[in-house]
Parts: C-alpha cells; structure tokens; sequence
C-alpha cells in the first residue's frame, strides 16, 4: 500500500470510526461506510489538510469511493 | 375543563459533584464541593484558575466515538443525563404514541468550546475559510433536543429555550404548559451547559462575575457569606421526564412530585445587574404561587439563585421576605450552587431535581462554605447553613435568573389525590 493510500485510510476510519478492514478502493463513503453529507465534506477537508492540496467542489463531488479519493489525491501530488 | 395535571416520573444528573442521580444526591447531603483547578485548558493566565467541572467522564463509556465527535460538549452532557432519565422512568419507548412526546431543553449558551475552536481556526488562518461542516449543527444551542429526538424518534414539540441561567427552568415551565394544553403527555426536559472554556472563564472574568479565590477553590462558591466574591462556573446536564398525570398513574409509574406550577418575570433593570430590590425576583415568585394555587404559608423550601456574587444574594433575600413575611422565617432556604458551582442554562434543571428529592427524601441539602454570615442578609432566615437538615417537606420551590434580567420559578408538591 503507497503512503498516500495508507494516509488516506488513516484519516477515514479516524473520522468515520469504521473498522480498517471495511475500508476498501471500492468502498462509498456514504453507502458502505455509513458517512452522511456533512461527514464526506469534512473528508474532503482533512485530505486538503493532510496533503497541502486543493480540491474544488466540482471535483469533490466525484470523490466517492475509498478508490477515488486515493486516486485523486496521487494525481494531484 | 381540568386542567391537565404534569409530574415528574424520571430524572438524570450529570454534575461536578456527581455523575449520576444518586451521585449527585449523595454529594448534595454531605456538602460536597466541586470546585477545583480547570483541567479543560490552562487556565495560568486567567483571574480565575479554577471551576466545577464534571470529572472521570469518559464520553465513549456512553456514546460511540463517531457519534460524540459529532456533538460539543453541552450536547453530550444532554444526552447522558437524558438517557439516565428516561430509563429512570421505565417509560416503554417502544409502545409510546412519539407524536405526543417532546423534548424542550435548555441552555444558555450552547457549544462554546466549538465555536471557540473553530473561529480561533479561522483567526489563525490567512483568511481562507476552512470551517468543519459540523460547526454550526454542533454549535447552535438548540441542537440538544433534535439530538434527543433522533435517538428515540420522539416527534411531539421540540426546542431549546434561552435565557442565560433561568433556561432550563424556562424550558420546564413550557413544557408544563405544553402539557397542560395538550400538545404533549410526555415531554423530555431539562437543560446542559458546557462553558468552562477560555472564551467562557476569560468573558465571565472580564465581567468580574466570578470568584477569584485561587487559593481555595472549594470553598468559594459561599452564598450568602459576608466574604463571596462571585459565582463559580459549573458544567453538567440535569433532565426531567415530564408526564401527564393521568398518563403516568395509567402505566403505574413512580412518580416523584408534581410539577405544580411556574412563573416568569423580568426585571426590565440592567443586562446583567440584579434588580436592588429584587422586584422581578419578588413577581417571580409571586406569579409562580399564582400559577401553582398554592399559598405562602403552604411553602416549606426554597433553592435560592442564589450564585454567592455580592448583589445578587442580597436582592434575593430581600425578595424573599416581602414575598412570604413572617413565613419567611419558617422556610428552609438553601444554595446548592455553593457545591454545585453555576451551571448556567443547567442550573434550573439540576436545581430543581436539588428540590424534588427533598419531597422524597426529607432532607434539605446544605449552603456550604458560610463562615461570616453577610449582615446584609436577613438574620431570621434559615438558609440552611453548612449542614443538611432534616424537614418533612411538601413544598418546595426553585429560582433561577439570568443574565438580561430573566427570572424563572417552579414549584414541586408532593404527588396528592
């Protein structure tokens, strides 16, 4: 697992209090990970922290998935 | 028409000197104080270093981590003390008709420490907003009852009343009257704080309302002491499950008191000084007996405000004597803020739990921490000094005022035919 992915997952069961195993690539945030909108938007905001990026609402928005949110942040850095 | 008739059928503490009701009851008999050093934050360059903080609790004893990280403090203070009401009750959540409970909460203040955290965030920052999507629902004061309501699904009237230290008592009388009128049979009351915080000992300081007795925390919440200096912030949750009687004597509930009336008043004076005289203090309890049918010589005891600040205690006392006259005398008055410290929008709520156990119990708990008496204070009262005292107690009423000149009374009776 890459730093990223693993910093990724850190912060998700941190802010869901999920389990480890249940965070997956293919796992949503709100519909396997039991997340609500305000939970996803604070997401968003801890991976900005995190990793010293910028991620515009409309890009936000295609952040669903454990996968994506990974994916985006790799292509940003 | 009868009027509809409300009792008390549950209650739930959280306090600093106790974490639960029977906690909370005991420290109250024995004169305990909760005042010590601020753990919260550091507190070295504040005036006042010192508060009534709830202590050992571990809020994922009681909600789980995801769910507490949603809610400030103040809200989860309502939902323990809640909790512990309702199972006190032994209402069956399950078979209840929700469209007929409600939750009417109070607090004075609401999530301080959260809009401390994240405003300091912002002021940090470069100007860029960067604020939780929590902040505002964690925030706002009126959060603690929708929460409740969620938990159990409970669908009848629900908000939160605001008026500084009288809300929790202003959330019970509007409950009263709710049920009274018919909008609900049950309704979940009660009230939280959870101020002591910088910007609440640092905003309190600045008012020069609290005690700066550094040097003996315990012993300086002291009301009506000729030495007091001002009141000690407290933090916690006290919640009453109100219940329409006919509901409640139809399920076999224990029942601890009825709630038999409330008043209001202002003192249309000063946003935070006491009226000298004590008018609003003196129509409060007026318009609470009128409320409640109940005359002066049928009262037994009174929880003062009384917060141990100079003016404040005084105004009261006087109030007190051109309210019952010589009856005055024949009451037993107490401040269990001397243990309790001020739990500001909680006040109401653990105050008057303070006056129903004594109809249960007969006993009144103490004013603790008097060592010269203030001669200002009326030398005939019997403000219960130090020690509890034993009294067959059928009466019993509470006062609460806050800061903008709010006051708010209640009285508990023993449940009769």
């Amino acid at each position: 697992m890459s730093d990223i992915a693993s910093r990724v997952k850190a912060i998700i069961v941190d802010k869901l209090g999920v389990d480890e195993n249940e965070v997956v690539a293919e796992a949503s945030f709100t519909n396997d990970l039991g997340a609500d909108s305000l939970d996803t938007v604070e997401l968003i905001m801890e991976f900005e922290k995190e990793f010293d990026i910028q991620i515009p609402d409309d890009q936000a928005e295609n952040i669903a998935t454990v996968g994506q949110a990974i994916q985006y942040i790799e292509s940003a850095k | 028409m009868k009027q509809r008739r409300v009792v008390v059928t549950g209650l739930g503490a959280l306090t600093p000197i106790g974490n639960n009701l029977q906690d909370y009851w005991e420290g109250l008999k024995k004169g305990v104080s909760g005042a010590a050093p601020i753990t919260h934050f550091d507190a070295s360059k504040f005036k006042t270093q010192f508060a009534c903080e709830v202590k050992n609790f571990n809020v994922n004893d009681f909600i789980d981590r995801k769910e507490a990280r949603r809610l400030d403090k103040f809200s989860q203070y309502a939902m323990v003390a809640s909790d512990e009401a309702l199972v006190d009750s032994k209402l069956d959540i399950e078979s209840l008709d929700k469209d007929r409970v409600g939750v009417i909460w109070g607090a004075g203040i609401g999530g301080l420490e959260t809009f401390q955290q994240e405003v300091t965030n912002f002021a940090n920052g470069d100007g860029t907003p960067k604020f939780n999507p929590f902040f505002i629902p964690k925030m706002i004061a009126d959060i603690a009852p929708g929460l409740i309501s969620i938990k159990y699904g409970f669908r009848g009237p629900n908000f939160t009343t605001v008026s500084a230290c009288a809300s929790s008592a202003n959330a019970m009388i509007d409950a009263l009257n709710y049920i009274r009128l018919g909008y609900a049979d049950v309704i979940v009351s009660g009230g939280s704080e959870a101020a002591v915080t910088g910007a609440g000992i640092g905003g309190f300081n600045a008012m020069h309302a609290l005690s700066t007795r550094n040097d003996s925390p315990e012993t300086a919440s002291r009301p009506f002491d000729a030495d007091r200096d001002g009141f000690v912030l407290g933090e916690g949750a006290g919640a009453l499950i109100l219940e329409e009687y006919e509901h409640a004597k139809a399920r076999g509930a224990k029942i601890y008191a009825e709630l038999a009336g409330g008043g209001l008043s202002a003192d249309a004076h000063h946003m935070t000084a006491p009226h000298p005289e004590g008018l609003g203090a003196k129509n409060v309890m007026i318009n609470c007996l009128r409320d409640s049918g109940v005359s002066i010589d049928e009262v037994d005891a009174i929880n003062m405000h009384g917060t141990s600040t100079p003016l404040g205690d005084v105004a009261e006392s006087k109030a007190i004597v051109d309210v019952f006259g010589e009856h005055a005398y024949k009451l037993n008055i107490n401040s269990t803020k001397s243990m309790t410290g001020h739990l500001l929008g909680a006040a109401g709520a653990i105050e008057a739990i303070a006056s129903i156990l004594p109809l249960v119990e007969g006993i009144i708990p103490p004013t603790i921490n008097n060592q010269t008496r203030d001669e200002k204070i009326d030398s005939k009262l019997n403000l219960t000094l130090n020690k509890a005292q034993n009294r067959d107690v059928r009466i019993a009423m509470s006062n609460t005022f806050g800061f903008g000149g709010h006051n708010a009374c209640v009285l508990f009776k023993k449940i009769e035919e």
